[in-house]
């Protein structure tokens, strides 16, 4: 089984302790809610399941989540001040745990307002550092974040899902992978998308222009790093 | 260059091609990966000052999150000053050093996961208490990471590097481990010699329980960090003395894998067994759970 491949795997990542998977998972769910919302939301509810209900204080997962919404990164050291940032930035935060059995040890779930707008992200630590969104919006999802990938909300019905990769294949977009989800038959439904190549402005808008299609969010990947050597 | 998960491979096709392990996972890493050599080596740079800065963080003394840990390395930096330790100060540096990046880690500080966040002080540790003593130039120090975490993906793939799949033994052991390869390669050691390291270091923590305290990643990982370090330090010497292990390292490795599967689930990170549940302990995480923050004092 070959699950490493890079030394990077092993000499890595760069991260704000104490624990890659309820610190630093943490502040990578609370950047993709951020990341999906578009926005920075004025109220935040996040609920902590299984493991992260019971160690969150001592592994500052609130802290390490809240800065993620706050478009923080897993490298910055004002994650410890992560309430007195949000007070600062306006985002009214309350956190609660739930019994609640998830489907894995370490989730949360983090509901934003702003304006009229609201929306329930839930995501899961899986290890190292890495997540997967499990939910946007009541839709069930399954995205790791690592790739950059476009969401798109529309209408469920016949020939819409072939409209759009009509359009990304006259593009020479390729679809490297595809996840569907609806509240019901005909209703609202969701569509993920990773490709190997960026889609162009040109085919967003026509896909956009596609009846029962709307809104479209694009999310780049969260793995990028910025810190650097300090001159001594 | 195909991906091997063995050491015993590495091994061949280094004595073949007449390779030092670091110079043959830094070739394998150009080979996996689309990034160019002088990217590699910037971004390994960067680990590494990442942990210089976190040693030295840790040194001037930092207090966890949870007021449960910190200020220890710190005191271990004054007795080497001012009282001197009994053995070799080179063996008390590693420890020191270790001791500083985790509890840097614990004060959610900036460290690298090396291989976890949690047994991140190890291979840092030994680099800098050892790289003077070696002369060791920059880029022989990046070398020394290479050696370490191609070391690491090795055991990573055919074990585990994760607590809660392995216990202690999969984060602390393999760190250790990997240093102890390293260490060995530094001074002069053959690829041979350092399988040997990797293989007595290794086995000298089988079987160690993650049994953390109010799950937090301090107690006893932190000081767990320091006896990692020295044992690399040890199996590296051992093995430049030409002691060798009687099992083969890819067998040692495999003999982790599988005790890590054998363990009781309250021993791999669950913090519902061992230490974790001794009556100090759950009295530390009541504490935690209704004020937010453990005093010492009053536990």
């Amino acid at each position: 089984m070959t699950i490493f491949q890079s030394v990077f795997d092993i000499i890595g990542p760069v991260m704000v302790g104490p624990s890659s998977s309820h610190t630093a998972g943490a502040v990578r769910i609370g950047l993709a809610a951020r990341s999906i919302f578009e926005e920075q939301p004025d109220e935040v509810d996040i609920t902590f399941y299984g493991s992260f209900g019971h160690t969150y204080k001592g592994h500052g997962t609130d802290l390490a989540i809240i800065a993620g919404l706050l478009g923080y990164t897993t490298e910055s050291v004002e994650i410890r001040h992560a309430y007195e940032m949000a007070k600062e930035a306006g985002m009214k935060v309350s956190i609660e745990t739930s019994e609640e059995i998830s489907e894995h040890p370490n989730k949360a779930r983090v509901c934003m307002k702003k304006g009229g707008r609201s929306m329930c992200v839930s995501g899961i630590s899986t290890g190292g550092g890495l997540i997967e969104v499990t939910e946007i919006d009541g839709f069930n999802v399954h995205m790791s974040c690592d790739e950059p990938v476009t969401l798109i909300f529309h209408r469920d019905r016949p020939g819409l899902i072939a409209r759009v990769t009509h359009i990304l294949g006259d593009e020479n977009v390729n679809v490297s992978q595809m996840e569907v989800s609806r509240k019901g038959r005909g209703e609202r439904a969701l569509m993920l998308l990773a490709t190997d190549n960026p889609i162009p402005a040109r085919a967003l808008r026509s896909i956009s222009l596609v009846e029962d299609v709307g809104p479209i969010i694009f999310l780049s990947s969260l793995s990028a790093s910025t810190l650097s050597c300090k001159e001594d | 260059m195909a991906l091997t998960t063995h050491f015993s491979d590495v091994l061949a096709d280094c004595r073949k091609k007449n390779l030092t392990l670091s110079r043959y996972f830094f070739e394998r890493e150009i080979a996996i990966g689309d990034r160019d050599e002088e990217e590699i080596l910037q971004k390994m740079e960067r680990n590494l000052c990442i942990m210089e800065d976190a040693v030295k963080r840790g040194l001037e003394g930092v207090e966890s999150f949870s007021g449960l840990s910190g200020g220890d390395a710190k005191r271990m930096l004054v007795y080497m000053k001012e009282v001197s330790p009994l053995g070799d100060s080179r063996y008390f540096e590693a420890a020191l050093n270790a001791v500083a990046i985790n509890e840097v880690n614990a004060s959610m500080g900036i460290i690298c996961a090396t291989p976890t966040a949690g047994s991140s002080g190890i291979v840092p540790g030994v680099l800098m208490a050892f790289r003077n003593r070696l002369n060791l130039d920059r880029r022989s120090q990046i070398d020394f990471l290479f050696t370490s975490g191609g070391c690491g993906i090795l055991i990573g793939n055919q074990a585990s590097l994760s607590g809660a799949a392995g216990g202690c033994q999969a984060e602390v052991g393999s760190a250790s481990a990997m240093a102890a390869a390293a260490l060995v390669e530094a001074a002069g050691g053959s690829p041979e010699a350092a399988g040997h390291a990797l293989a007595i270091s290794l086995q000298n923590l089988l079987g160690l329980s993650c049994d953390p305290v109010a799950s937090l990643v301090e107690v006893p990982c932190i000081n767990r960090n320091a006896v990692g370090a020295v044992n690399a330090i040890v199996a590296a010497e051992m093995a430049l003395a030409g002691v060798k292990s009687r099992i083969p390292v890819d067998e040692v490795i495999q003999a982790m894998g599988s005790i890590g599967r054998m363990m009781p689930v309250a021993l791999r990170e669950t913090a519902l067994g061992g230490l974790a549940q001794t009556p100090t302990a759950r009295r530390i995480e009541k504490q935690l759970k209704e004020k937010g923050k453990v005093d010492l004092d009053k536990i």
